[in-house]
């Protein structure tokens, strides 16, 4: 049985965090790891080979940025960054470092779950390489395969740079994208400092695809971080 | 037993003297009488001396004239490479200072200490050199021949009639540490030259005629033995004061020398300082500008601003004071500064004019109690001497427009309009000649002059006084139209009248002349004030510099920058306002230098002139505090004195303005850092009460929970573990707010501006508050079309939730919220307004208050932070933010921001590749 159980890495010095996190997703069903420190935290993930690491910002030593550029050298596992509120540019920084996603402290269970869930799915898809060419959430529907976008019934025809930030959105959805990754993604690296780009894009977007752009339902905001296109399977 | 005692005073001044030595390097002068007395020979001995002594050292220059015993003793010693410099086709060799610098020896020698640096070294002068290395702490060796002495160079004229042009400052002489009197007879010394070892052959020839005779000899060894022994005596004199040894020597005495613009300026100013060293006493030159000095030409009063800058090379302190009464000013002037003795020039009134119109020396002697008044008399024939010796002395290098041709055209012009003037009266005295007396024609006359003088000045009044006298004589005086005279009473007329004339021009054009120098005061006084009360507003250092910049601009004509140093004291290029277009290139180590040393330099100045630009020192009252640099459009609107003194107290006030802002800025902070004390003492006892309710609610219930003799109901245990959940996101929020009015308060938070798109903001607070506002409708109205704002998003987006969690709070559950945004040229404004009770008048403006609740005894959680955060953010954007009851019921809060950028555009297409 325990062979089976999905391995989870948790890089965390405060020991109740660790207690609160070992409890709840041992009930889930996955096999907790901890370790302290960062350099500790490597050794796990190069010898344990988990399938997802949550990895506390502020770590006494190394810190976490270093942590995941260190794992990035070696390992494409899915990454999940725990860190205070208020430091956008430290998220911002892991994220582009490489973290899959991240989430504030304080969180509840069902947020971390959700967010394990995204990353584990994403990174099924990644090894399995089949990616699907329909993809829907709500109203939304995307048919990658033959580049239509409809809201409900009704085609919505998106300019060529509209199309590839909802893919690119797509091929990430429920994970949350920097404005740096969205840049490089979808405008290549000269537009890098134009973050207004995406926001102005992303504008138009929700324009075409949300009933009311104040309130997304499908593209939502991360305040000073980026974007996340919803996902609810 | 008091006697005995060392002067404390004399005995600081030495402790300074030792104190400003120990941190200066050492300077030994090998002294001599003329060339070849074996100066250089001697200084190379010594240095080989210490070299066997292990001393780390390098032969800055040495000119050794190929003489074989000369260049024997430079074996073995570390020579620094001299530094190249191209002059019209031929190559100098320079002492390398930055070299010497660079490689920080102990000792350095460097030869010939009055020699003239080529054009493009930093300093015009080798000695100048000299000092930087000294300064710098590293000792030098240097050799001087005794005509070199700027004091002795009229001596030394005199005796040998050859006028010397390469001087050195009797001060760098008077501040060397030793002294070693190089002394050959001067029979041997004509030996060696007639050997040609002092020079070649048909030089040697050539110097036994002029200089090298054996008079001069005499008499210039006469005067290094006299200057070597005067030293030797000062040396006595220090060595008493240490050993407490009391004579009656003077104590105190201070000289004054009042200069003028005349050739005496400068004899004076060598007289007084012989007086004051053999006193020992501190010694001030003033030149006292009266109005009428003001009417010089321009190149005296060059010429005595070059005296002053001369006076202040031999040591003397200078100021220029200003008056009407120049024995009213110098009176004044030595009381305060307790001078004991005053030095002038004879007077040149003579005669029945000094009688009559009095002099400022008779004055001063009748006038100047418990003071001794030296007068010194012009010499004969030493006038034109004089004025050559000054044009080599070093002088204030200024620009010259072509005035000449202007100033003739406007002379006959001038006596143009005389003619003129003397025809019109002439016509209508003609025209009234039969009708009134004689008499009355004069005063017709009269009145031509007077017009003239006050028109045209004194000139043109003079020549029609006399013009009018031959007009008078030649038209209406019989015989007429004859220059005879008939009747001698006649000539009496005619004296009286050309008297009359002449008082009446030099009356009126001396009127004229000080309307116009009070005129031009009072525009300077005005320049000033405007300048004073632009920088009075002043609230910044950047702000300082952009009102410093345009109002020199303005009375100077020329850019300037005010140049800064960090916090390492390395002066650094200003980000704000930027360096004008015609001033990058200027120098930072010039800049630098001149804020090391507190003194001018660069373009007309003495010390690297060859700069494009000027360099001032600015001081304050913490000493030297930056640097001003003009590139002036003309260098004699800014050297003129009275300019000079203008932009003089120009850099004071921009000084103390920048001080004065500074000194605000400390304030400030320890202002913003007593208010955060305040604070933080509100907070703990907010916190205290605040942070311990909902935990009071966490410990309870979960102690009921790990309880284990308790039985509890499934639904029991559900609704506990809800209590917890609730209360300890109650205490995450609390903490949230305390920790952003902290990191807004402290400043640490550098807003991120950029732009968003509004409703992505508006988008991103309803997400955050979507729990909060179930069962409510809420309703957002945003512009049509797409708005882009430059704010920090986190922040606004944080205003916003913070606002919709209030109105949650006060507001009953399921009324309505709108959030409404419109959008002007200049302004964006953000309402959220409720249907709620409203806010009760006379508490709109405590809202925004920390720690402020509008129930103080109320239920409702929170420390009063939410509206006190939304408020600091809204400042830090330059924005408003308000309250108003809302018509209808309800409270309406709103904030503005202003809009002061046009939102980019996205013009260039990105790629298309599909």
């Amino acid at each position: 049985m325990s062979s089976v159980r999905p391995v989870i890495v948790v890089i965390e010095d405060d020991p109740q965090i660790c207690r609160f996190l070992r409890t709840s997703l041992s009930v889930q069903g996955f096999q907790v790891i901890e370790a302290e420190t960062g350099e500790r935290g490597i050794v796990e993930i190069g010898t344990r080979k988990p399938e997802l690491v949550i990895l506390d910002l502020g770590l006494p030593g190394m810190d976490g940025i270093a942590v995941i550029r260190k794992v990035r050298e070696w390992s494409a596992v899915p990454i999940i960054v725990l860190s205070a509120r208020s430091q956008e540019s430290n998220k911002i920084a892991a994220l582009d470092a490489g973290a899959d996603d991240y989430l504030t402290k304080p969180f509840s269970i069902g947020e971390l779950l959700a967010r394990i869930r995204v990353s584990l799915r994403h990174a099924a898809q990644l090894a399995g390489d089949s990616v699907e060419t329909l993809f829907c959430v709500g109203d939304l529907q995307v048919d990658l395969s033959r580049r239509s976008v409809h809201i409900g019934e009704q085609e919505i025809h998106l300019t060529p740079i509209e199309y590839r930030l909802l893919t690119m959105l797509i091929r990430h959805a429920g994970k949350v994208l920097t404005h740096r990754q969205l840049l490089l993604g979808v405008w290549g690296p000269a537009y890098v400092e134009h973050a207004h780009y995406v926001r102005i894009y992303m504008g138009q977007l929700r324009r075409k695809l949300e009933v009311d752009p104040a309130q997304p339902r499908y593209l939502l905001t991360e305040a000073g971080v980026g974007y996340r296109l919803a996902y609810r399977k | 037993m008091n006697d005995t005692r060392p002067d404390p005073d004399a005995l600081l001044a030495r402790v300074e003297r030792e104190e400003n030595r120990r941190r200066r390097g050492r300077l030994k002068v090998f002294f001599g009488a003329a060339a070849g007395v074996g100066k250089t020979y001697a200084m190379l001995l010594a240095a080989q001396a210490k070299r066997a002594e292990g001393v780390d050292m390098v032969v800055g220059l040495v000119e050794t004239h190929e003489r074989q015993e000369t260049v024997a003793l430079l074996k073995g010693l570390d020579i620094l490479p001299p530094k190249l410099i191209k002059h019209r086709g031929t190559v100098l060799r320079e002492f390398d200072l930055d070299g010497a610098l660079k490689r920080r020896p102990i000792l350095v020698l460097v030869d010939e200490l009055a020699h003239s640096n080529a054009p493009g070294c930093r300093h015009p002068k080798r000695w100048q050199d000299v000092e930087e290395l000294l300064n710098a702490g590293i000792d030098v060796y240097s050799t001087l021949n005794v005509q070199h002495l700027e004091s002795l160079n009229d001596d030394v004229s005199q005796v040998t009639g050859i006028q010397v042009k390469e001087t050195v400052p009797d001060t760098v002489f008077e501040l060397a540490d030793e002294v070693e009197l190089i002394d050959l007879p001067p029979d041997e010394l004509l030996l060696r030259l007639k050997e040609g070892k002092v020079y070649l052959p048909q030089q040697a020839e050539r110097a036994m005629h002029n200089f090298f005779r054996k008079g001069n000899l005499i008499a210039l060894r006469e005067l290094a033995l006299r200057l070597t022994a005067d030293r030797v005596d000062a040396q006595m004199q220090d060595y008493r004061d240490d050993h407490a040894i009391r004579d009656v020597w003077p104590v105190g005495d201070r000289v004054l020398v009042c200069i003028g613009p005349n050739v005496l300026a400068e004899r004076l100013v060598r007289a007084a300082k012989r007086l004051a060293a053999s006193l020992h006493a501190q010694w001030i030159v003033a030149y006292v500008e009266t109005p009428e000095l003001q009417r010089l030409p321009a190149e005296r009063r060059d010429e005595v601003l070059r005296v002053l800058r001369f006076a202040e090379q031999l040591g003397a302190e200078t100021v220029t004071l200003s008056g009407p009464d120049m024995s009213k000013e110098i009176l004044g002037f030595a009381k305060s500064r307790n001078i004991t003795k005053i030095v002038l020039g004879k007077p040149h009134r003579r005669g029945w004019k000094r009688w009559l119109l009095g002099s400022v020396v008779d004055t001063l002697i009748t006038e100047a109690h418990n003071i001794n008044v030296y007068l010194l008399g012009s010499p004969r024939g030493k006038t034109s001497a004089d004025q050559k010796a000054s044009k080599e002395m070093p002088r204030i290098k200024v620009l010259r427009p072509n005035y000449p041709w202007g100033r003739a055209k406007r002379r006959w012009l001038n006596w143009g309009w005389a003619v003129a003037m003397t025809g019109c009266t002439s016509l209508v005295a003609w025209i009234m000649s039969g009708k009134f007396e004689l008499a009355n024609l004069v005063m017709v006359y009269l009145l031509g002059v007077v017009f003239m003088a006050a028109r045209f000045g004194r000139e043109a009044s003079v020549l029609t006084s006399v013009l009018s006298v031959a007009a008078f004589d030649f038209l209406f005086v019989n015989p007429v139209h004859t220059f005879a005279v008939a009747d001698v009473q006649y000539l009496v007329t005619f004296l009286i009248m050309l008297l009359v004339g002449l008082i009446i021009s030099h009356l009126t054009s001396n009127m004229r002349s000080q309307a116009k120098v009070a005129s031009h005061r009072e525009r300077r006084a005005n320049v000033l004030y405007a300048l004073s009360e632009d920088l009075a507003a002043s609230r910044t250092v950047a702000e300082t510099a952009r009102i410093a910049a345009r109002h020199i601009q303005e009375e100077f004509g020329g850019a300037s920058v005010l140049l800064f140093p960090d916090d390492d004291g390395r002066i650094i290029y200003p980000l704000d306002p930027p360096v004008p277009e015609s001033l990058r290139n200027c120098d930072l180590s010039v800049a630098q230098w001149v804020f090391d040393h507190g003194q001018i330099a660069g373009q007309g100045t003495d010390t690297l002139p060859g700069a494009d630009a000027v360099y001032f020192p600015m001081s304050g009252f913490r000493g030297v505090i930056g640097v001003l640099v003009l590139r002036a459009a003309n260098l004699r609107r800014v050297f003129l004195p009275e300019q000079r003194r203008l932009l003089d107290t120009f850099i004071s006030q921009i000084a103390q303005t920048v001080e004065r802002v500074r000194l605000a800025e400390e304030a400030q902070q320890a202002q913003l850092r007593m208010e955060s004390e305040t604070l933080r003492n509100s907070l703990l006892s907010a916190i205290s009460h605040d942070l311990r309710t909902p935990l009071a609610s966490i410990v309870g219930a979960a102690s009921t929970l790990v309880e284990e003799d308790v039985q509890l109901a499934p639904q029991d245990r559900q609704e506990l573990s809800q209590t917890i959940y609730d209360e300890a996101l109650r205490m995450s929020n609390l903490a949230n707010n305390i920790l952003d009015m902290a990191r807004l308060d402290s400043g640490q938070a550098p807003l991120n501006r950029q732009w968003y798109p509004l409703d992505e903001i508006v988008g991103g607070a309803l997400t955050r508050t979507r729990k909060r506002l179930e069962g409510r409708a809420v309703n957002a109205k945003l512009p049509d079309e797409l708005c882009l704002v430059r704010v920090d998003a986190v922040l606004i987006e944080q205003v916003l939730v913070n606002l919709l969690e209030n109105a949650c709070k006060y507001t009953p559950p399921g009324s309505p919220i709108d959030i409404i945004a419109e959008l002007s040229a200049h302004m964006l404004k953000v309402t959220v307004a409720d249907r709620g009770p409203g806010i009760p008048p006379g508490e709109e403006e405590k809202l925004f208050d920390k720690f402020y609740r509008l129930h103080r005894e109320g239920t409702q959680s929170g420390v009063g932070l939410g509206l006190a955060i939304c408020k600091a953010i809204v400042m830090a954007h330059g924005g408003v933010i308000g309250v108003a009851n809302r018509q209808g019921g309800g409270a309406q809060f709103f904030f503005l921001l202003p809009i002061d950028e046009a939102p980019p555009q996205l013009a260039v297409e990105p790629p298309q590749d599909e």
